[in-house]
């Protein structure tokens, strides 16, 4: 992963001219942008597009970055705008509000116990990378959240933004920033809560022959 | 959580608001530490607060196997004399812009 400190000097030698840094600066943004455009718009073809007019806006308004510290959210910000001008319909529903006590979890009492009805996330597999199915359900979570949790979602915990720097991409208050991703996180813990509890027992018609 | 009935109480509720800010050390300690004595002793909390981490940890780690494109030539091009020529505006702009 590239450290932050070297996108901010690649930043650095751009605007001093130093053209070797293009390349690496081309190289380091762009397969970043794509993978968050993909995820914030669902399609390649857009993200593929997307990058590629990030890219372009970028440097055609490089001189325009008053503090190379601020590269990375100021790159996020153009991509976020380019995403949002791809809208479809499917991934940019109008805006839906996530309230906090539709994630809170029931309990039950068992034998003077409270237990909250949850998954056992004790057996989910002890990896760092997940595979196949839980793969699908998570990136299929993360796909579903209405569009203003999912980009904070996306710029905290995928590209691991500062809560400061995500404000700055999207123009809100650290406050909304820190409110939007609890929500967002609390949906998708909620949908792989569903996906790790055990099925029911009862057997589907079709499946009696 | 220690439900009355089924919902969990108050305070858990109260918590429930803060869990991700504090799981990012972004609350003020005396916040902080009033929700780290209370988990510690409500077990169901416990319960909750891990699989939230852990959900969190797998988006962090989510494997992005999807690589854009090789980048057309044509394109690199279009990149590079954007940038050549916003160097070249602001070497030609006067000093202190």
């Amino acid at each position: 992963m590239v450290s932050a400190s070297l996108e901010v000097e690649l930043a650095r030698d751009l605007l001093a001219g130093k053209e070797e840094a293009f390349d690496r600066f081309v190289e380091t943004f762009r397969t970043k942008i794509f993978q968050y455009s993909y995820l914030m718009c669902g399609h390649r073809e857009d993200a593929e597009e997307v990058s590629q007019e990030t890219l372009l806006r970028v440097f055609e308004s490089f001189g325009q970055l008053r503090e190379p510290e601020r590269v990375k959210s100021w790159v996020f910000r153009i991509a976020r705008n380019a995403c949002l001008m791809k809208r479809r319909k499917s991934v940019f529903a109008p805006a839906q509000e996530l309230s906090l006590e539709q994630f809170l979890p029931r309990a039950d009492h068992e034998g003077g116990e409270i237990r909250l009805q949850i998954a056992d996330w004790s057996a989910l597999p002890d990896t760092q990378v997940l595979r196949g199915e839980l793969r699908q359900v998570l990136n299929q979570a993360i796909a579903e959240l209405p569009e203003i949790y999912r980009s904070v979602m996306l710029l905290r915990d995928v590209e691991e933004l500062t809560t400061d720097e995500t404000a700055e991409v999207l123009e809100v208050s650290t406050e909304v920033v820190k409110t939007r991703l609890h929500r967002a996180r609390l949906a998708v813990r909620q949908k792989l809560d569903d996906y790790l509890r055990p099925a029911p027992r009862e057997e589907a018609p079709a499946a009696r022959k | 959580m220690h439900p009355e009935s089924s919902n969990p109480s108050k305070e858990c509720q109260e918590m429930f608001a803060l869990l991700s800010q504090y799981l990012d050390e972004e609350l003020p300690p005396e916040t902080c530490e009033q929700i780290r004595s209370h988990i510690s002793g409500c077990a169901p909390c416990v319960e909750f607060v891990n699989s939230l981490k852990r959900s969190i940890e797998l988006v962090r780690n989510i494997e992005r196997e999807e690589q854009p494109a090789p980048l057309p030539a044509a394109i690199r091009e279009e990149l590079k004399a954007a940038y050549k020529k916003m160097l070249s505006v602001r070497r030609g702009a006067p000093a202190g812009c």
